[in-house]
């Protein structure tokens, strides 16, 4: 079995999230879903006690957890950047503001920087639709997005990172 | 069951608590009328109220630091005299629909109504318009044919042809009192339900009204209730679900739903659940909506402290408990199977109907699966009746649809018309039109499911027939406008993209053929079309559409489909000219500097990605055209309009 | 029993059968990939579609192994639709299957002239998923699942590093009809299982209702869900 360096305290926080929901008439799914929020992935452990919690095979959790876009096996940047690609965000430009994204951070969406600062990712329709082409950071909203405001966004993100230092 | 008498959101100062009133179990119907009496005498619309428009789209414009400004300017003139004071009420609404002119901020009880308002407008709407009761024209609605300013909201051309049965709480509740809910008439429904109706009559109403599934398949409501109602009188036990996950990319009819007004859907369910025997429910939601998400567990929660869902509802022996469950990022979980499976716990594997969900759905029992905004409607029909119901639409398609209207359109977001009204009026008369004066070219209906309506059908009166037979759907109600600079087959490149990326892989010709068609549509827009493409296209669409597991693959050749049969053209000038008309696919078009417009002044050269650009101060410049990436920063920094975008023509360099 | 039609024969069938049972009953050939009597029906091939109408409705494409028989039903095996669909799914097996005898043999016979589309990777696996079907209801050890998703979808085991759970017994091998999972012998008693990677590397166990360490064709041959069932029941009992 894979175990990577998980934290003791990782892990009981990760046996009491599995618990609780499957004491609660949870789901499966909603159980992942909290751990992947709180550790921005689902270590090999959390996977493995899933399956005992709720006494499913370790191969459908580990189907689970490779179905669905919420999932990540692997852990995410410190900010997450979502491009929406919706319809309406589509017919006003946010493949040039991906392509932008890309070049500027030099990651393919999909990936994290090297720095493990930045993750970016396209999202599916996010239903802001008057506001598009929409990027969203971690949970900020910057709406009618151009090519050129990429740039003044990461500008921003990382003046942010270097105030934190 | 004593309320607090105070007003909702009332800050008494700045950074202060709310006043909240609490929310006691109710033990019987007299309880809850006596309540609802007494909240609804509590309302007063002539009273000042100031309503914010708190949805996820307003927000995204910064509806919530508007908010916050006007609780602190307000809770500071608390200090300044009596006879000066004013009592303000402050709400944060949901969406009341008119996205595209957002934050939106409403003042009562004269309803004058501003749009994109800033933090830094508020002292001086305090003050002009509270307090001076004098309007502030820049913050005012210009009709753009009139150029007048219409100040009044109900006057508002955007709303003049809906018919707002859904969204008529959404710009005056607060989604996170029930109080609000309740004292406008909510839950009388279900009360009417319990006491006067037994679940037959309930399911001959919901038959009669005509209501149409919403969620784009457009079966008979009643009629579904009917066959899931028979069989769980034989399996004693069966399930209800909301289906919440909206996917189709520009569609946000129930995400603005479940954000504004998501007692509206619980209490559809309570009546259904109450018809059909069922005492547990699921709302199945996209984790892509965390507001809606955030409504609708603090609507449940507020529910559940009345004594409106849990056990012996009212003091009856009707129980009904509903679930939230997240989506986890899968398109195909809103496909009806898929979507239980995804409650169960298991990959969002669609699985072949027969056996439908109403014989055998969640964890084998009786299921009957429906779309937010059906849900939604049922409140309605109980209390009205289905006669009254049935005088908005047409024949066969009864009732209101919610439409999302986005893309190349003046007035985008929500709309709420009669079944039966034009594509031009939603487009020219509540759309207000396409922007810069672009030509209309094609509305598109149905999301990746869908197909396109182009300009010779404007004249098409909306209902799901007529749709149909001109190979468009319903859907959901998503509607995008495409216009003149809108290339359709990049258009239906976009959806099979989007389909593709979505299969759950289950079903041979969904996995390989959509990929088979993508591939293909990619090629044509990137400049490689060959001769006999389309009648590929054609030949793999036809065995995706008939032969496909589920719904997902069934309707993914739609937009191709669809655009062929109108935009034919346009694919061949792909194919044989090497031509995209509309200047969009980046293989068959180029960049290049207008000489006689070019000022030399570097602004093109500095921001080019590419480095594809030379020339020296005050010389023209030229664009390489082995570097450049056609991504259009040049042409969107140019002062003097010295670049063009050209497709197919020859260009003198 | 009911009454249908197929191919414009008048039938009777049982009621729980499905259209596919019916027609494998009474000698009206429907090419199949990833049915086996042994496993429930899945519904992913299509190769075994065949055209239905009721009445008051427009003829449509269905399944055969999923569909169940009704009263009253008009079933053509081998209409011009059909045809066409069965061509075009088994051309699209080619996409990634191009170097399969068993696809390729399959395709000829459905017509197919020329493969229009390859996938950048071949892969003789077609997500028949027979192999995860059998290992999670018949031998019951849940070794492999599908990962992912859409055309990424593949077989593998938990993490596609070697299983724990695998035993070895072989089934997935024997039931995969492209020869896409292989059993090898390391060393002397190494085994392997491979699809794109490794199943288990480990040595054979017994299988848990047999006891032989690989089950042989002739067993999943005779194996039907009765059988199968009674043989739960008494190794339940046995166990006890």
């Amino acid at each position: 079995m894979p175990v990577t360096a998980v934290e003791e305290t990782t892990l009981s926080a990760i046996n009491e999230i599995l618990r609780d929901e499957a004491l609660g008439e949870g789901s499966l799914i909603g159980a992942l879903e909290e751990i992947q929020e709180r550790y921005r992935y689902l270590p090999p452990e959390a996977l493995i006690l899933a399956s005992e919690y709720f006494n499913v095979p370790l191969a459908q959790t580990y189907s689970v957890a490779t179905f669905y876009n919420a999932f990540s096996l692997k852990p995410k940047g410190k900010h997450c950047l979502h491009v929406c690609m919706g319809t309406a965000c589509h017919v006003r430009g946010s493949p040039q503001v991906l392509d932008r994204l890309e070049t500027k951070l030099g990651i393919k969406s999909g990936e994290t920087t090297e720095d493990k600062l930045f993750t970016l990712e396209t999202v599916n329709c996010l239903g802001a639709c008057a506001l598009g082409p929409i990027v969203v950071t971690d949970e900020a909203y910057s709406g009618a997005m151009t090519p050129q405001k990429v740039d003044q966004l990461i500008k921003n993100l990382h003046r942010m990172e270097e105030a934190q230092v | 069951m004593k309320t607090a008498p105070g007003m909702a959101g009332y800050f008494q100062d700045y950074g202060g608590d709310l006043i909240i009133d609490p929310i006691s179990k109710l033990q019987s119907v007299s309880e809850f009328e006596i309540w609802q009496n007494l909240l609804a005498s509590e309302w007063d619309d002539t009273q000042p109220c100031v309503r914010v428009c708190d949805g996820t789209g307003c927000r995204a414009l910064g509806s919530q630091k508007v908010l916050e400004k006007l609780r602190q300017e307000l809770g500071q003139t608390k200090a300044i005299p009596l006879e000066h004071m004013i009592s303000v009420e402050i709400v944060g609404t949901g969406c009341p629909g008119f996205c595209e002119c957002g934050p939106l901020l409403t003042i009562y009880p004269e309803q004058v109504s501003y749009q994109r308002v800033k933090p830094g407008d508020i002292p001086e709407i305090i003050q002009k318009t509270l307090r001076e009761k004098k309007i502030i024209e820049r913050l005012l609605y210009t009709d753009p044919q009139t150029g007048k300013h219409i100040y009044r909201e109900p006057e508002l051309p955007f709303y003049q042809k809906q018919k707002r049965m859904l969204l008529d709480f959404n710009g005056r509740i607060d989604p996170t009192r029930i109080q609000d809910y309740i004292a406008l008439g909510g839950y009388r429904s279900l009360v009417k339900a319990l006491i006067s109706l037994n679940p037959d009559e309930i399911i001959a109403e919901v038959k009669a009204s005509g209501l149409r599934g919403r969620g784009g398949a457009g079966f008979s409501t009643g009629l579904k209730w009917e066959m899931c109602r028979r069989n769980i009188l034989r399996t004693k036990i069966g399930y209800i679900i909301c289906n919440a996950d909206e996917g189709d990319p520009g569609a946000f009819m129930d995400r603005s739903l479940m954000e504004g007004n998501p007692h509206s859907v619980i209490e559809g369910m309570l009546i259904g659940a109450y018809a059909m025997n069922v005492q547990q429910g699921f709302v199945y939601i996209r984790a892509e909506y965390p507001l809606a998400v955030e409504n609708l567990r603090i609507a449940i929660h507020q529910a559940e402290q009345a004594g409106l869902l849990g056990d012996n509802i009212l003091g009856t022996d009707f129980s009904f408990r509903l679930h939230v469950r997240l989506g986890a990022g899968a398109f195909v979980c809103g496909e009806e199977t898929a979507l239980m499976a995804s409650v169960e716990g298991r990959v969002g594997e669609p699985h072949p109907r027969p056996p439908y969900p109403a014989e055998s759905g969640l964890w084998g029992q009786p299921t009957n699966i429906n779309n937010v905004e059906t849900w939604a409607n049922i409140p309605f029909i109980i209390k009205q009746g289905a006669r009254i119901f049935a005088e908005t639409g047409t024949d066969k398609s009864k009732g209101t649809k919610i439409f999302s209207l986005v893309g190349k359109i003046n007035n985008t977001g929500l709309v709420e018309v009669p079944m039966g009204i034009t594509l031009r009026e939603i487009i020219y008369d509540i759309g207000g039109g396409l922007p810069n004066g672009k030509a209309f070219k094609a509305a598109q209906l149905g999301g990746p499911s869908g197909g396109c309506l182009p300009a010779e059908h404007l004249d098409t009166k909306i209902d799901y027939e007529s749709l149909t037979a001109l190979g468009a759907i319903m859907g959901s109600g998503g509607m995008v406008v495409a216009d003149e600079d809108t290339c359709m087959v990049d258009f239906a490149r976009y959806f099979m993209s989007f389909t593709q990326q979505e299969s759950c892989g289950k079903c041979t010709p969904c996995r390989i053929g959509t990929k088979a068609m993508l591939a293909t549509l990619e090629r044509i827009c990137a400049g490689g079309g060959l001769p006999g493409d389309i009648e590929y296209l054609l030949e793999v669409a036809e065995t995706v559409r008939t032969s496909s597991l589920c719904g997902l693959g069934q309707t993914a050749p739609n937009p191709v489909l669809s655009t062929i049969r109108y935009f034919r053209d346009e694919y061949e000038a792909h194919i044989f000219d090497k031509i995209c008309p509309a200047k969009v696919c980046k293989g068959l078009i180029s960049y290049s500097v207008i000489p006689e417009l070019c000022n030399g002044c570097q602004v093109c050269l500095r921001n080019c990605p590419a480095g594809a650009i030379s020339g020296a101060k005050q010389q023209v410049h030229r664009i390489d055209e082995a570097l450049c990436t056609r991504c259009g920063m040049c042409k969107s920094v140019c002062k003097f309009e010295a670049i063009g975008l050209y497709s197919g023509a020859m260009v003198a360099i | 029993m009911i009454k249908m039609t197929i191919d414009n024969h008048p039938i009777q069938v049982r009621e729980d059968r499905t259209i596919l049972e019916a027609c494998r009953e009474h000698g009206f050939p429907i090419p199949t990939l990833c049915y086996h009597p042994a496993l429930e029906p899945y519904g992913a091939c299509r190769l075994c579609i065949v055209e239905i109408a009721q009445p008051s409705r427009p003829s449509r494409l269905t399944a055969s192994c999923t569909y169940p028989c009704e009263e009253g039903l008009v079933v053509q095996t081998n209409s011009g639709r059909v045809k066409r669909s069965r061509r075009m799914t088994a051309e699209l097996l080619l996409a990634g299957a191009w170097n399969s005898p068993a696809i390729q043999a399959l395709a000829e016979e459905l017509g197919v002239q020329e493969v229009r589309f390859h996938l950048p990777e071949e892969d003789i696996c077609v997500l028949c998923g027979m192999c995860v079907r059998a290992c999670h209801e018949i031998v019951g050890t849940n070794a492999i699942s599908f990962i992912q998703r859409g055309i990424q979808k593949h077989v593998s085991p938990p993490f596609k590093i070697s299983s724990a759970a695998c035993i070895a017994c072989g089934t997935c091998t024997l039931i995969c009809p492209t020869g896409a999972i292989r059993l090898t012998k390391v060393t002397g008693v190494d085994t392997t299982l491979a699809v794109h990677g490794p199943i288990a590397d480990l040595n054979p166990h017994y299988c848990r209702l047999c006891g032989v360490s690989d089950m042989s064709v002739h067993f999943l041959q005779d194996l039907d869900k009765s059988t199968y069932s009674r043989l739960t029941q008494s190794y339940q009992e046995v166990s006890k």
